[in-house]
């Protein structure tokens, strides 16, 4: 089995300037890696740095120390001192990211705010967004929104919107932030059947989920982050 | 030589019309390039052709013929008084055919018999640059000639059409000379744009108040800019001139009362007279060639010449302005 | 995308005298690829900008530009013709005022069909067709095509400058504060229009902006800069969620949140 992801020794602070240079650490010391087709789940408590791991592995937030390899094309890539360019790539192609909470762009409907990714990948806009309208359907989203922008939309329509953007693609590893925290039990069902998907696709994930319902239903297994508690407790 | 009152030949002095004449040559060698002068004060106001003067008074000898036209007629304030002013400082011999004439300054138009070999057109220029009204800065658009970016001429031509269906650019309407300069020809109508393209004759621009000199030399190719679905087109006029009959020529509408009623007749006064077969016409001419007698030997050297003087009139010349 | 760089900036400065306008900022950048330039006023983002686009000529420093024929230039080494050519075909310039960028006196359609006319594109009929299409593409009503931009509001000219820009098919765009002294909702609208056509064109911008959300929202790439010189760099989204200068940890800081 293939192990498109692997994390070796990543450490992680945050030097914070306006507080006289306090330095907070975060992590240190995280290693681990994902095979295709596994679900693996960031289990620890709140503020154990899980959502911060996450950031790295999508080049969100700066690496202090160690590797993240990633299986980019036919190459292997180190994704924390990858140049901007490079990490934009790899999230084109490679890793794919549900967050926790949508950036909506003014005036662009929900419908494209799905189909974007393919589009950016190269697809035709109609198929991308035949694609989106299916996915918005499977999640539930009442038609009436698509055409909308998802700004005023509330948490949880905002949420599936979100999740459809992330799951579009064909990402071969995909981050998820608690995808499933502002949805009721019909569409965290629907998320399940979406991970499961993924995984029988052979795509490596990554998530956090608070929900234990549903991270029984996933994890294949679960990263402890307290491992890589550095003493302190990040921010 | 002690008389204040005496005016050098044809009214410059000699340093000025050297530097004058250096600007024509210039002018010449870069034919639409409009070539800075340093445009002196002249006993008349911005306007009344001060540039075409300075040319003028700066090229003319003493065996030339003069002859200027104002919209086409050499009867006109204008006309008379510039023919006055050389025949006092200059006392050449003026004419109003366009035949005899070796000098024609002009005000607006180009004379409907064609020029020949020999012939200086010097055209009076209110504003030389042809950007000028899209561009008012003066770095930008020597820039922009020197670069050859003239899309902005194009631009002007595109309004034109957008407001009225066509070019509607009727006179100084923009050229290109010799494939390269944009130059404006002057406020002449567009109808003699096609006369100035490989004339024989010299034609020389004088911009007073701009200081600025140009030139397009003999047998030089003067192009209108145009669209190619929208080709440079002349007026046309749907009757012949009311006095002699000509067609294809530039008319000028006359107002003769105040019922409305009007009449079409030749801008150009000396071809019309000609056609009608007018004797004013010929008079004028057999008087301007005695005239320019008396002086005609002179050398066209730097000594001023003490004949001249600003108060009394000569001979025949209170007719003139008849 | 190619695997090549469009422009690439070495160690360029420009002074004023003793006083630095921006210092040693090298970077390259890539077809298709957005940068964001913030920073504060009198940061020295507009002086860059300035040098970039050959509006000023740096103090030293190189920056290369790849033709379309595939060839790199170098910049300030250009004659003034080429330099100009360049800023009329391959690039674009949005001023922050768009009568900067715009002939006020003449029409719409003119504006946007000079550049074609300045590349000898002399035929009326295909030069208002393309202004047309163009006008539409930036969400100006073609019956508006014969007014002038003086009786357009600060989003409709604005909007026009950019059809005007990139008309002639630029693969480079300097903007300065496109979306400044522009009313909120107007904002959006020219965010959301940039946006797209960046990405439907596959165009390279440089942008100057003071403000962060619109840096977020149009680049992939930002570059910070203080008292002239580039204090931090990278992804965009990781320099806003990540700041590591204290610097740029104040200007996030320093967002309101709506």
């Amino acid at each position: 089995m293939a192990t498109p992801l692997v994390v070796s020794d990543v450490a992680k602070s945050f030097t914070m300037h306006l507080r006289d240079g306090v330095t907070l650490p975060v992590v240190a010391g995280v290693s681990f890696s994902i095979r295709t087709g596994e679900c693996a789940v960031l289990g620890g408590p709140s503020g154990a740095g899980k959502s911060s791991i996450l950031k790295m592995l999508y080049g969100n937030y700066a690496v202090d120390e160690g590797q993240i390899i990633v299986q980019h094309g036919n190459g292997l890539i180190d994704l924390a001192s990858a140049t901007p360019r490079t990490v934009l790539a790899i999230r084109r192609q490679t890793i794919g990211y549900v967050s926790q909470f949508l950036r909506t762009v003014p005036r662009v409907s929900a419908l494209d705010v799905v189909a974007e990714p393919l589009v950016e990948r190269g697809e035709d806009r109609e198929a991308a967004r035949a694609k989106a309208r299916s996915l918005l359907a499977q999640l539930n989203l009442p038609e009436k929104l698509w055409a909308l922008p998802p700004a005023t939309f509330s948490g949880g329509e905002q949420q599936r919107v979100n999740i459809a953007r992330g799951f579009i693609t064909e990402h071969p590893i995909l981050l998820l932030d608690e995808p499933t925290a502002s949805l009721d039990a019909k569409n965290r069902d629907v998320v399940v059947e979406l991970i499961a998907a993924k995984k029988a696709a052979g795509v490596a994930l990554l998530g956090i989920f608070h929900d234990l319902d549903v991270r029984d239903a996933v994890a294949d297994r679960v990263i402890d982050v307290t491992a890589f508690a550095t003493g302190k407790v990040a921010a | 030589m002690t008389d204040i009152a005496t005016y050098n030949f044809a009214y410059l002095d000699e340093q000025t019309k050297r530097m004058i004449r250096r600007a024509i040559l210039k002018g010449i060698a870069i034919p639409g390039y409009q070539v800075p002068f340093a445009s002196r004060e002249m006993p008349m106001p911005y306007g009344w052709g001060t540039g075409g003067v300075q040319v003028t008074a700066s090229i003319i000898g003493p065996d030339d013929v003069l002859k200027v036209i104002d919209q086409g007629a050499d009867d006109t304030t204008n006309a008379v008084s510039i023919r006055a002013f050389f025949k006092k400082v200059a006392k050449v011999a003026v004419t109003t055919e366009t035949a005899k004439a070796t000098i024609i300054q002009t005000r607006h138009r180009i004379p409907e018999q064609p020029l020949t070999a020999g012939q200086v057109l010097v055209f009076q220029v209110p504003i030389p640059e042809p950007l000028r009204f899209l561009e008012p800065r003066e770095t930008e658009t020597r820039k922009m000639h020197a670069l050859e970016e003239y899309g902005l001429m194009h631009v002007k031509l595109y309004e034109d059409i957008a407001r009225h269906g066509r070019i509607a650019t009727t006179y100084a309407y923009p050229v290109k000379v010799e494939g390269r300069y944009v130059m404006d020809p002057s406020p002449t109508p567009k109808f003699d744009n096609p006369k100035m393209h490989r004339s024989p004759a010299l034609q020389l621009f004088g911009a007073g108040r701009e200081k600025r000199i140009y030139a397009v030399p003999p047998f030089t190719g003067v192009v209108s800019l145009d669209f190619e679905d929208h080709p440079f087109e002349v007026q046309t006029f749907d009757q012949p001139c009311a006095l002699c009959g000509a067609e294809n020529v530039y008319l000028d509408e006359v107002i003769l009362d105040d019922h409305g009623g009007h009449m079409f007749v030749c801008s150009d006064t000396d071809h019309c007279e000609k056609r009608r077969g007018d004797p004013t016409s010929s008079s004028w001419g057999d008087r301007a060639e005695g005239a320019g007698g008396a002086d005609g030997q002179s050398s066209p050297s730097s000594t001023p010449i003490p004949a001249l003087r600003a108060d009394p009139p000569h001979n025949g010349e209170g007719k003139e302005a008849e | 995308m190619t695997d090549e760089p469009l422009l690439r900036v070495s160690a360029l400065s420009k002074f004023y005298g003793s006083r630095v306008g921006c210092e040693n900022v090298t970077f390259d950048l890539w077809p298709g690829e957005v940068l964001a330039v913030v920073g504060e006023s009198g940061s020295g983002k507009t002086t860059l900008l300035n040098c970039l686009s050959t509006r000023l000529l740096p103090s030293s420093g190189t920056a290369s530009y790849r033709m379309r024929d595939g060839q790199w230039r170098e910049l300030y080494r250009m004659s003034e013709a080429e330099r100009r050519f360049l800023m009329r075909t391959d690039w674009g310039f949005v001023h922050q005022n768009p009568a900067d960028g715009l002939r006020m006196t003449v029409s719409a359609g003119a504006n946007v069909g000079e550049r074609l006319m300045a590349v000898g594109d002399r035929h009326y009929g295909r030069i208002r067709a393309t202004a047309v299409d163009w006008l539409s593409r930036v969400e100006i009503d073609e019956d508006r095509i014969d007014d002038e931009p003086r009786a357009f509001s600060g989003g409709m000219r604005q909007r026009l400058q950019i059809a005007r820009n990139l008309v002639t098919g630029p693969r480079l765009v300097f903007m300065d504060e496109p979306t400044g002294g522009l009313d909120v909702s107007v904002q959006a609208r020219l965010l959301d229009l940039l946006r797209r056509l960046v990405t439907d064109l596959g165009l390279a911008a440089i942008v100057v902006t003071h403000d962060l959300a619109v840096a977020r929202l149009l680049s992939q790439r930002m570059m910070v800069m203080k008292d002239g010189r580039v204090v931090e760099s990278g992804l965009t989204d990781r320099v806003l969620d990540d700041p590591r200068a204290p610097y740029t940890q104040l200007l996030v800081s320093s967002i309101l949140q709506v």
